[in-house]
């Protein structure tokens, strides 16, 4: 077992903290890891990038060879495009979809949102969206990582023990607003792979995901969401246009 | 044993505490920085390790060798550029030669991650004759601390530990010893040793050189210089890069391998792979020193030598697995995607409300109405004026150099001479050059931009900024008429101007000094 994880956002939005979630996880299990990061001037607002490696054996190079990441887990959507060319045939993006705005050139956001769906294996996640319904918009990184949790190789119990030993220093209502991050990321992730895979649009999966309440997220309705979308081809619109939130366990209703 | 988490740099950091550590001494700089900041934090609530920033490198070695001197363990760290600063005190050091064990952590940055420059500090090892430990991970990094202050020890030399970015900056876990005691003070009281005077130096230096054979020795029986004989391809891989060499083979490879971690270059060892190959690779993160030396000037009959000088591995730049993979004509491996051709870059900024932004844009509409004025800048954030929007400074060469620089383009006769420099650059090399400029009577305007700390590095304490960066102004001599304080907020940007272009009429050395802690410092320090 080896497993290559790129991590990639702009320099201030936590992706150490993602590193630090994982590098423990992977101790925990008696993986060997090593975990690169960026320091000094590029940190300023800058492009940044951890190459995180773990396995059942030593490793050696502390960056990934192009060719064997198996993931680039990214908090931001320009970025993950940043480090396409590293992933492995079969490897997979996860994305936020929330742009972090600081150049004169950053592409529109349909331009951008359709490159990332045009991944063979995408799952996008609006983590702003997110992280607001968990109670803090700075957790965006922890809905990231909830997002990619299923590919890793931890049980959820235990990154989320890491969770709360990276904010146990800042009170128990952080822990709680950034495990909850964690989980409603982990459920959209689910969910937005499982539609996709049920033959949902991957964009229409992530509006959809936007409109349901983000607690009621269930990947298990995933399946259903997609079904009733391809047999009405008015349903998505009906559901979008409607007032509120909606429950994600409403299918069958408004099916 | 322990297990703990640590970037190489940290690694570095604990082994020295480990291994009896009386005093860390340094200047902030990417990538070093963290080696000193995790001793000063682990040793804050006791440990009785000397750990306070130092003005500059210089200053920070002189403290160690006087640690030293009094029989304790010292570490010093810094970046490679400032083993320059550093390199009056560092090869002198040599000469006088140690008492308490000096280990110099110097952390190379090939590739220029935050340098202006990727020079290879093995070159300073070999240069001041002593011995060169160079890790190819972290626990390395941990256990040849030990290593270093034990050799230090034993041939009374200062010994050089050479990371580079890749290492300082990525994280393992690391397992840990058991703490050494430190060292009783025991001061060195050998006078002719330390006293470098001619008729001294001569017999130290005489000395340094008698040691060599049994550094030479050393470094040929240290484990740290493995030679595994298989095939009649060979390759030599120092530090981090047998990494990247053994990320690309299998175990069952058929390359005769020489790994090279602690220098002189062990010349049997080198001998003996070269008997068994007449195909040699060779790779190293930084110049092609070990490459150049096993050529020599005319190359050597029967073996084929690539590396950097032929052009297999790149001249320049940071070595990485898939270089070492082309090198070793290995087919690159397949991909899902290639790259994205088309991508906007995200270059680093100023963070958002930082005082620079403010001080700079007064000074670009101060300079308003001269033709293409060029502003020489220094060594900071600040720099990063340099890019748009601001684009407000020309130059960044050396700490301190700003206002050097400026002075001799007024001699030429340029003007106006400008120069821009952060509060801890000037005290790490600005005063000097202000002092000569002031007592010239040179017409050069100098902007401190005075945000009270490090700000690039992480915020680490400066050592003048506030009340003590303008005494020691004025206390090189700057007139009290031409010193000028203003606060860089977007409400003040007329009346900044406006003392900005007093000063700039004003044929004579000037200073102004825009003064507002820097954002990322205030964030910090309310956490």
């Amino acid at each position: 077992m080896e497993k290559n994880i790129i991590l990639a956002g702009v320099g201030g939005q936590g992706i150490l903290s993602i590193a630090f979630v994982i590098d423990h996880a992977a101790m925990d299990a008696g993986y060997h890891f090593k975990q690169a990061e960026v320091h000094g001037m590029a940190q300023r607002g800058g492009a940044v990038q951890s190459n995180l490696r773990y396995a059942d054996r030593e490793i050696f190079s502390d960056l990934i060879p192009a060719g064997k990441a198996d993931l680039v887990l990214s908090v931001e959507p320009l970025e993950a495009l940043r480090y396409r060319q590293y992933l492995r045939p079969g490897g997979w993006v996860v994305t936020s979809t929330t742009p972090f705005v600081n150049i004169p050139d950053y592409p529109e956001s349909d331009t951008l949102l359709g490159k990332l769906a045009a991944l063979e294996h995408v799952i996008m996640v609006d983590t702003a969206h997110l992280a607001r319904a968990a109670g803090n918009r700075r957790a965006q990184n922890m809905v990231a990582v909830g997002a990619a949790s299923p590919m890793l190789d931890f049980e959820e119990t235990r990154l989320l023990a890491f969770v709360e030993r990276l904010f146990a220093r800042k009170g128990e209502k952080l822990v709680a607003v950034n495990q909850r991050a964690f989980r409603l990321g982990r459920a959209a992730g689910l969910f937005f792979r499982h539609s996709v895979a049920a033959g949902l649009a991957k964009l229409d999966s992530l509006r959809l995901l936007r409109k349901l309440d983000p607690d009621s997220i269930d990947p298990a309705q995933a399946e259903a969401w997609a079904a009733a979308i391809e047999d009405d081809a008015a349903l998505l619109d009906r559901v979008l246009g409607s007032e509120g939130t909606v429950a994600c366990d409403d299918v069958p209703l408004v099916a | 044993m322990n297990k703990e988490i640590l970037l190489g740099d940290e690694a570095v950091g604990l082994g020295a505490i480990h291994a009896g550590l009386s005093g860390v001494y340094g200047y902030p700089g990417t990538p070093s920085t963290e080696i000193f900041e995790f001793i000063e934090q682990r040793t804050r609530k006791g440990g009785n390790v000397h750990a306070f920033w130092s003005t500059n490198e210089k200053v920070a070695y002189e403290e160690a060798l006087g640690m030293s001197w009094a029989g304790k363990r010292s570490l010093v760290c810094m970046k490679h550029v400032g083993l320059n600063v550093a390199a009056d005190a560092f090869m002198n050091s040599a000469i006088t030669g140690t008492n308490g064990g000096l280990v110099l952590a110097v952390a190379d940055d090939p590739g220029m991650h935050s340098s202006q420059n990727e020079q290879d500090s093995r070159y300073f090892a070999e240069f001041a004759l002593i011995p060169c430990l160079e890790p190819g991970d972290q626990q390395e990094c941990y256990d040849m601390i030990f290593d270093a202050f034990e050799l230090s020890e034993a041939l009374r030399v200062p010994v050089m530990v050479r990371l580079v970015t890749r290492i300082a900056h990525s994280r393992t876990a690391v397992d840990t010893r058991e703490p050494r005691e430190q060292n009783e003070l025991k001061p060195d009281k050998q006078i002719r040793k330390w006293t470098l005077i001619p008729v001294n130096a001569r017999v130290q230096y005489a000395g340094l050189t008698e040691k060599q054979p049994e550094l030479v020795q050393r470094a040929e029986e240290s484990p740290a210089n493995a030679l595994d004989l298989r095939g009649g391809t060979g390759v030599i891989a120092c530090g981090l890069a047998g990494n990247y060499l053994f990320e690309n083979l299998e175990p069952d490879h058929d390359y005769s391998v020489l790994t090279i971690r602690q220098y002189p270059i062990p010349p049997e060892k080198v001998r003996a792979l070269l008997d068994r190959v007449d195909d040699l690779l060779i790779l190293e993160d930084g110049y092609p020193l070990v490459e150049n030396r096993v050529r020599g000037l005319f190359g050597l009959e029967g073996v084929h030598i690539r590396g950097r000088m032929t052009g297999e591995v790149p001249r320049t730049g940071e070595l990485n697995p898939d270089i070492v993979r082309k090198a070793l004509r290995l087919e690159p491996l397949p991909t899902a995607c290639d790259a994205a051709g088309d991508l906007s870059n995200r270059p680093p900024a100023l963070c958002k409300g930082c005082p620079h932004t403010d001080s700079f844009r007064a000074l670009n509409d101060a300079l308003e109405g001269f033709d293409d004025p060029q502003v020489f800048s220094d060594i900071g954030c600040y720099a990063l004026a340099a890019l748009p929007p601001l684009e407000a400074v020309h130059s960044c060469v050396a700490m301190g150099a700003s206002i050097g620089m400026a002075a001799g383009a007024a001699h030429a006769g340029y003007s106006p001479a400008v120069a821009a420099i952060g509060d801890s650059t000037f005290s790490h090399g600005g005063i000097t050059p202000l002092m000569s400029a002031v007592q010239q009577g040179v017409n050069l305007n100098v902007l401190v931009v005075d945000n009270s700390t490090v700000g690039m590095t992480g915020t680490q304490r400066s050592m003048s900024t506030g009340t003590t960066l303008d005494k020691i102004i004025l206390g090189t001599g700057v007139s009290e008429d031409h010193f000028r304080v203003i606060e860089p907020i977007p409400r003040n940007h007329e009346q900044n101007v406006a003392v900005l272009q007093e000063e700039l009429a004003f044929d004579g050395p000037s200073v102004v000094v825009a003064r507002r802690p820097c954002i990322e410092a205030q964030k910090k320090r309310a956490h």
